[in-house]
Order: structure tokens, then C-alpha cells, then sequence
């Protein structure tokens, strides 16, 4: 063990030897949550933002015009509630919460993927609100005017089109719970913060410790980045249509071709 | 005469306070291709669109096959199978390919076997001529090969008659043709077809009627002949005049 001579580098070499594994199990507890978090919390702003879209006249029929505006308003409560207040705080009230006021126990882990969970959930159900809008209006009419109805071309059509734009946003929502995980260390969520601070607690060297969280850190969200814009590109595929794998048909011959073959 | 497949009686629209549609009169007969011309803003698409119920008639009715469309019950998804719908900006789905445009309908609406749908999408596409373009996204085709396109998926659904709300106006000059040839090629098959449009060669050429609108109203229906050459009516005397000086 170094003593209070020894350098920086030293603690760090320590640090990493002695608790590398504690640390790694620690960034996997918070890359659990985050993914777990933020696909849970998608899922979430699917339904959510699916309902808010939806399209509400008062010619629709009193009662499905009133309940669609009762779960609209308190979805809508939902969404300000959690966007308006720190994911520390709504940590201590829910876990806290459902201890005294509902006497459950929550598992820590548990209680972590719930609260990113909803939290996430009430950042992307706008966000998802925002990816339905901005899909052309044309495509919801092209599916209702071939019979589909409008539950049929939402998942068909709409929704494969808002997703595919929301996609930068949901994977920056994913690197925000990477890093805002940490706050869970509150209701002692064993993930990488809470991890370092006891170690770094243990021998009163917080900036040796916390040089390597910011590290690992570092690595993850960086990581993730990467794989998500490639994920992106793939997605997208080729701007050109190849025809019978060639590629440099003029667009003249390809469409004198396919008028002759009307004929 | 044949038979009357769509029967529009007495039908408005306002949006808000502006009349969009009064008190709108016609029928259409099995196998019958009308144009409806007319200038911007007379109501021609909102027409169109309300016989498709995409929008909702202030008041009036529509009949199909004597039935009434807005009738609690009646099958909606079903008769917009029947009497499809084809648009100027195409709206092809974005998110498929051209053979996925025309299968998902046919799957969902008329519960065909992905199978049997995909070999129905391939004779219409190859009818349009773009079955080499299958497995194209719509962001890789030319906007005369979405219309193209449109048109087929239109047909996949076995339809009586089709709505055409301006086919060829967002295309360039040189992609009219390729469309207007298809659709003369469908008229000839004896399809019901019903086309807004403002290429007065093809209203002229290929329709059996010409229904003017202006300001919300029929003004004038009848033969090409008599609409082009002798119009009854002073208000379609001086559109043709502003149209065909162009
Ligand atoms: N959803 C809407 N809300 C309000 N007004 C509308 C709406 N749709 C159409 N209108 C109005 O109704 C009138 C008729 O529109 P419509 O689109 O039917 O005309 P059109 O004959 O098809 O014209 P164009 O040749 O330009 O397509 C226009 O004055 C238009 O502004
Ligand atoms: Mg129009």
C-alpha cells in the first residue's frame, strides 16, 4: 500500500489494482440502469406521446372526448412534475416514499431502474410527441385513404418515420443516464459513483479516485457515442437505388425501361 | 346508362366560416372517367376529399352503392379500399419500400396473406411499369416513379373507382407523360376514375365528362366536346380562355 509520501500516480496504480474489479461491477451497474433506464423510460414516451397525439374533436363523442382530455391532462402533470424537478430529489421521494407512506422495501437496483425509468420516460414522451409531428401529415392520409386505420398506420407507418428522427435524441438520452445515474448513489445504488466514493472514502484520496471514475466515465459515454452515430448511418443505408447491381444507369434509361414495360 | 357507384346529394363544407363546398350535386357512374377542373381554390380537392371522408362533410350526403358512408356502422376502412385515392405529393410511405407500400394495405385492410399481397403488388407494379424498382425506397425514386408507385398501391386494393387530386402537378414537365400514360392505360381497362386536374389535354382526351367548379359549386358537367368547345356557362368560357391562352 502506498503511505503519505508516495505520488499521485502510485494511489492511482493502487486504486486501479485493488478495486479495478469493484469499479468495473460498478460501471456495469450503471450501464444496467442507464440501457434498462432508458429503454423502459422510450417505451414510456412511446405510449405516452402516442396518447397526447392523438387527434381530439368534441364531434368524436362525449365520453371518448372527456377521458382522452382526463389522461392527456394527467400525463401532461406527469411530464411537468418530472422535467421540473432535480432526478436527486425524485430519487429521495420515491424510494423514501415507498418505504413510509407505502411500506415497500425497494431493492436498491430496483429502485434505481424505476426512477430513471420515469424520469427518462417524461423527457422522450415530448420528445416523441415532437418526432410524431414532425412527420408529414401526407403519410397519416395515404394510410387512412387505403382503409388502414389510424391505430394501423401510427405503428406502420408514423411511428417507424418519428422514431428513426428521435434517434439522436434517444441515444443522447441514454449518455445523459450514464452520467446521471450517479445521483442514485443517494438511495445507495451501488453504480460507479457510489462505488468510488467509498473507496475514496476509505483512505481520504478523492482526487486519485475520482481521476480514474471520470476515466471510466469518460470511456463509456465516448463509447456509446460512437456506436450510436454508426447505428445511424447503417440505418439510413444507401441514397441511390441500385437496379440489377449496377450503378450508373441514367435516370432517362431507367425510366424509358419502365415505360416500356407497360406497354 | 350504367350504374351509379358514388352519389354525392346536397353536400357542404366550411371551414370555419369560409364555404369551401355549396350545396354540391353529382354522381358517378361504373366505368365513367371524369376531370374536374377549375380554378385554385374552387373546392376541388376538398370535393375529392370528402368522398373519401378525409374530410368530414359540414353537411349533405354521400352515397355509395345507395348506402350512405357517414352512416354509424357503415365499414369506413373498407370502402376507402374501394374507392381509393391517389395524391399530388404522392405520399408514399416513406419508411418502405416500394413493394412494402403496396403490400401493407393489402395485409391489413384485406387481411390478404403476405404471399398472395406481394404477388398482387408485383403485377400492379409491373403494370406501372416499375418492377424493377421493388425494392426501392421512395427517397430513391423520381417523383414520376412515386406516382407511379401510388397508383399501384391504389390498385392493390381492388378498387372500384380511384380519386385523383392532381396527379402530375408536382412532377417535372418531363415525368407528366409517364403518369398520364398510366392512367390513360387504366381508363381503357374500364376503371371508375375520377381525376382533379389542370392538364386539359388529358380532360379533353381521355375523360367521357368535364365538371368545372368554381367558387364552391358545380358550375357547368358534361361532355369534353361541349365543355371545351361550347360552354354553356360564362364563368367556364373564361377560365378555358385564362387556361388554354397559358
Ligand atoms: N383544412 C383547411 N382549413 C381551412 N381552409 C381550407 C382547408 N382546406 C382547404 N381550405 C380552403 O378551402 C378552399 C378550397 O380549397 P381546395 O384545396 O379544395 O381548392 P382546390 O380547388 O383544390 O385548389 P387547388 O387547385 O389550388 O388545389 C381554399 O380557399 C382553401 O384555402
Ligand atoms: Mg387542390
Amino acid at each position: 500500500m502506498p503511505n503519505a509520501k508516495s505520488g499521485f500516480f502510485e494511489w492511482v496504480f493502487f486504486f486501479v489494482k485493488t478495486y479495478g474489479p469493484m469499479f468495473l461491477k460498478g460501471a456495469g451497474t450503471t450501464l444496467l440502469i442507464a440501457l434498462t433506464g432508458t429503454l423502459v423510460g422510450f417505451i414510456i414516451g412511446l405510449a405516452v406521446g402516442y396518447v397526447r397525439a392523438i387527434p381530439c374533436e368534441k364531434g368524436d363523442g362525449a365520453v371518448k372526448y372527456w377521458l382522452l382530455k382526463l389522461v392527456r391532462t394527467l400525463l401532461g402533470v406527469y411530464i411537468e412534475v418530472f422535467r421540473s424537478t432535480p432526478m436527486i430529489v425524485q430519487s429521495m421521494v420515491i424510494f423514501y416514499g415507498a418505504s413510509s407512506v407505502l411500506h415497500i422495501n425497494l431493492p436498491y437496483l430496483l429502485a434505481g431502474f424505476i426512477i430513471v425509468s420515469i424520469n427518462t420516460g417524461a423527457y422522450l414522451s415530448e420528445i416523441v410527441r415532437g418526432g410524431i409531428q414532425s412527420v408529414d401529415p401526407g403519410q397519416m392520409e395515404a394510410g387512412l385513404a387505403i382503409g388502414m386505420t389510424y391505430g394501423q398506420t401510427m405503428l406502420n407507418v408514423v411511428l417507424p418515420q418519428a422514431i428513426r428522427n428521435i434517434l439522436p435524441a434517444l441515444g443522447n438520452e441514454f449518455v445523459v443516464n450514464i452520467k446521471d445515474t450517479s445521483v442514485l448513489n443517494v438511495i445507495s445504488v451501488t453504480e460507479l459513483y457510489f462505488v468510488s466514493k467509498s473507496a475514496a472514502g476509505t483512505y481520504f484520496k478523492y482526487f486519485e479516485v475520482f481521476f480514474i471514475t471520470s476515466v471510466i466515465y469518460f470511456v463509456m459515454t465516448f463509447t456509446v457515442t460512437r456506436f450510436l452515430r454508426w447505428l445511424e448511418r447503417k440505418m439510413d443505408g444507401p441514397q441511390n437505388y441500385a437496379m440489377h447491381g449496377s450503378q450508373t444507369v441514367p435516370d432517362v434509361e431507367l425510366i424509358r425501361k419502365g415505360g416500356a414495360a407497360s406497354e | 346508362m350504367n350504374e351509379t357507384i358514388l352519389q354525392v346529394n346536397h353536400l357542404s363544407k366550411s371551414f370555419g366560416d369560409h364555404e369551401v363546398l355549396r350545396d354540391v350535386d353529382f354522381s358517378v357512374s361504373r366505368g365513367e372517367v371524369i376531370s374536374i377542373i377549375g380554378a385554385s381554390g374552387s373546392g376541388k380537392s376538398t370535393l375529392l376529399r370528402c368522398m373519401n371522408l378525409l374530410e368530414k362533410p359540414s353537411s349533405g350526403e354521400i352515397l355509395f352503392h345507395n348506402e350512405n358512408i357517414q352512416r354509424p356502422g357503415f365499414d369506413l376502412q373498407t370502402y376507402r379500399g374501394r374507392v381509393g385515392m391517389v395524391f399530388q405529393q404522392f405520399n408514399l410511405f416513406s419508411n418502405m419500400t416500394a413493394l412494402e407500400n403496396c403490400v401493407v394495405g393489402q395485409m391489413k385492410v384485406l387481411k390478404r396473406s403476405r404471399v398472395q399481397a406481394q404477388n398482387i403488388a408485383m403485377a400492379f407494379l409491373e403494370k406501372v411499369g416499375m418492377s424493377a424498382y421493388v425494392k426501392a425506397k421512395p427517397r430513391q425514386l423520381s417523383g414520376g416513379q412515386k406516382q407511379r408507385v401510388a397508383i399501384a398501391r391504389a390498385l392493390a386494393m381492388n378498387p372500384e373507382a380511384l380519386l385523383f387530386d392532381e396527379p402530375t402537378s408536382a412532377l417535372d414537365p418531363e415525368m407528366v407523360g409517364e403518369v398520364l400514360s398510366v392512367m390513360k392505360d387504366l381508363a381503357s381497362t374500364g376503371l371508375t376514375m375520377l381525376v382533379v386536374t389542370h392538364e386539359m389535354g388529358f380532360a379533353r382526351d381521355v375523360s367521357d365528362r368535364v365538371v368545372f367548379m368554381d367558387g364552391g359549386v358545380i358550375v357547368e358537367s358534361d361532355v369534353p366536346e361541349v365543355v371545351f368547345t361550347r360552354p354553356k356557362h360564362p364563368r367556364t368560357r373564361e377560365f378555358l380562355a385564362r387556361i388554354l391562352d397559358q
